[in-house]
């Protein structure tokens, strides 16, 4: 378990109760359940203080955290006959992102998502979940096969943003972005899409350009991170704090700015204390949102896209 | 107290003080440094006449110099929510505006304009890098499908000039929500089959350039423009490692295939007239018949004159 830095007295309380556990194993006749029992209260009382009302920057550090379920992890138990396909058929094959055909339930489906590893090796080779050119052209590249064989297209997002490389300008990132997000406007199959993490800018619409938008409860999407909006305005990277308060970056401001269709609650502690249940909830929602549009023609799903983003933003947020 | 300081001081002030120019009569090149007059500079249309600099032009200057005459209509952009997340940084959004607007005098970053080029009928949108960077917020975005639904309304080519440093940070989230609805614009001229014809200009980088100004049927830059999604430092800090000479510059971008020409400002013109003609089936578009030079452009007959010839 990795505790994030406001988490550092539940930190100790648990460790201590674990310690207190050790030495009873270790010493049978030692009975310390009772002391046990309430430094496990405690615990748990302050897990629910502290995640009663999170601060944005606490948000995105929840968002950011490594324990926290990732795309992999998605597929893996939401998905059957997860066929992985590869390639954008013009460079390489980029690994921050993943896709292929699946079975949700019996419904044969196309997913396609950022996946940032779970350890130094993988997360190196999946490069943090930043996307180079080929990561959106294979996108892309799905899409059309989906849209081809009238299959439905969910994106799970989980991206700080697109690679910040030479090579990726070199080939075009800016145009794969935006015929990504075209691609997203363009298909005729119902497209979904999860914020499962972090929603990070340009990388996170070229995927999220969708009929429905959901997102975890402790996960963010921003124009920009924090910290490069803190550096731009503040002038100083440390006042993250107060950028990430000031873009309303959450799942709940972003509901109410009405950018995103539905908020998926996550389980006391964040996803990363109950994976198994996050995962659940989302393949609910999944559930759901696939049905509203079943039955529903081409055109009407290519409308339904074009409207939701033409209208959005025609309020802002309450005084 | 004497003579010296009670006559011959004041009096030498005042010869200096009379002697003061007015500060924007010459312009220093940015590059060169030449100092240029500037009515030499604007009939140039803010490119240096030595080195041929390409310094930012307004969008209104612009306008000016590329319909017939001078002579356009604004397209009235409907007015998005003011402030639309109360931001703060170390000023209230609605105070940067302000500044922005009085430093500029226009209201926003972006101008839409309907009128001819060459006798043929476009509407055109220009971003204003002056007015906040010219940065992307639900304004620039309601400019850009007020622009493409006047395309489609009139049947008419649409010209974009890009220049910005990106998404509007003080709009947060709906900032980056005009990078899905600017493209729903672009999808609009697609499906009506009119041309989109891209300008980017110095600079364009962030997500303006990773949504509607890198999905024109045609992309032109202007000499030396900085055209990327992250900019060159940021890079220089992810990879520790020097940027190449010339790195996100046009003629790089010409290069590795992602712009189609890069064209001086002073030929723009001309050029953008031969491009939407073609698209349209429209036939050449034949000088004579262009209204007569206003007093004004001067600067405008020096390309001009060369090319009728053939």
């Amino acid at each position: 378990m990795n505790y994030l830095e406001f988490e550092k007295p539940l930190a100790e309380i648990e460790g201590k109760a674990e310690e207190l556990r050790a030495l009873a194993r270790a010493n049978e006749e030692m009975d310390v359940e009772q002391e046990a029992a309430a430094l496990d209260k405690k615990a748990a009382d302050l897990l629910r203080d502290l995640y009663k009302n999170l601060s944005p920057w606490r948000k995105c550090q929840v968002a950011r955290h490594p324990d926290r379920p990732h795309c992999r992890d998605y597929i893996e138990a939401l998905f059957t006959e997860y066929t992985p396909l590869a390639g954008d058929r013009n460079f390489a094959d980029d690994h921050a992102v993943m896709g292929g055909l699946a079975r949700l339930g019996d419904r044969p489906i196309m997913v396609i998502g950022h996946e940032k590893g779970h350890d130094t090796k993988t997360r190196i080779e999946r490069n943090f979940g930043m996307a180079r050119p080929e990561g959106y052209r294979k996108a892309i590249r799905l899409m059309e096969l989906a849209d081809k064989f009238k299959l439905p297209v969910i994106t799970l997002v989980d991206t700080p943003g697109a690679y910040p490389g030479k090579g990726a300008e070199e080939r075009g990132q800016s145009e794969a972005i935006a015929r990504s997000t075209q691609k997203c406007l363009e298909i005729g199959v119902p497209l979904i899409s999860v914020i499962i993490g972090e929603g990070g800018s340009g990388g996170a619409v070229a995927f999220a350009t969708a009929n429905r938008v959901a997102m975890l409860e402790h996960s963010v999407y921003s124009v920009i991170s924090p910290e490069g909006c803190a550096s731009i305005l503040w002038k100083d990277a440390e006042k993250m704090r107060e950028a990430a308060e000031a873009l309303r970056l959450t799942a709940q401001d972003l509901k109410k700015l009405g950018v995103i269709d539905q908020i998926i609650d996550e389980p006391l502690g964040g996803a990363q204390r109950g994976r198994k249940a996050a995962i659940a909830s989302v393949g609910k929602a999944l559930e759901a949102m696939l049905a509203e549009f079943d039955g529903k023609d081409r055109k009407a799903l290519i409308k339904d896209r074009r409207e939701k983003f033409l209208k959005m933003g025609a309020k802002g947020l309450a005084a | 107290m004497n003579w010296i300081t009670n006559y011959v001081k004041p009096k030498i002030d005042s010869l200096f003080s009379r002697r003061d120019v007015p500060e924007n009569l010459w312009r220093k090149c940015d590059d060169c440094g030449t100092m240029l007059f500037h009515r030499e500079l604007s009939d140039n249309l803010m490119v240096c006449t030595q080195c041929g600099h390409h310094m930012a032009i307004t969008p209104r200057e612009r306008f000016a110099a590329l319909f017939d005459g001078g002579v356009f209509t604004e397209v009235k952009v409907p007015e998005p929510v003011a402030d639309p997340l109360h931001f703060r940084d170390q000023k209230k959004y609605p105070d940067r505006m302000k500044a922005a607007q009085k430093s500029t005098g226009e209201k926003e970053a972006m101008l839409v304009a309907e009128g001819e080029i060459g006798r043929t009928p476009i509407v055109a949108a220009a971003q204003d890098f002056s007015f906040m960077g010219g940065s992307m917020g639900m304004y620039v975005g309601n400019a850009i499908i007020a622009a493409a639904e006047r395309a489609v309304k009139l049947g008419r080519p649409l010209i974009l000039f890009s220049a910005a440093g990106g998404a509007r940070m003080q709009e947060g989230i709906l900032s980056l929500m005009q990078m899905p609805r600017t493209t729903v614009a672009v999808e609009m001229l697609k499906e009506a089959g009119l041309p989109y014809i891209v300008v980017l200009t110095h600079p364009t980088t962030g997500g303006v350039t990773a949504s509607y100004a890198m999905l024109g049927d045609v992309h032109i830059a202007e000499p030396n423009a900085l055209i990327c999604f992250a900019g060159p430092r940021v890079i220089e800090q992810t990879i520790r490692e020097k940027l190449p000479e010339g790195f996100q510059r046009a003629e790089y971008l010409l290069d590795h295939g992602m712009l189609d020409r890069v064209t001086p400002r002073t030929e723009m013109r001309e050029e953008l007239i031969t491009i939407t003609r073609m698209l349209l089936g429209l036939p050449p578009a034949v000088k004579g018949d262009l209204p007569a030079p206003q007093p004004e452009p001067a600067g405008k007959k020096k390309p001009a004159k060369e090319k009728p010839a053939e």
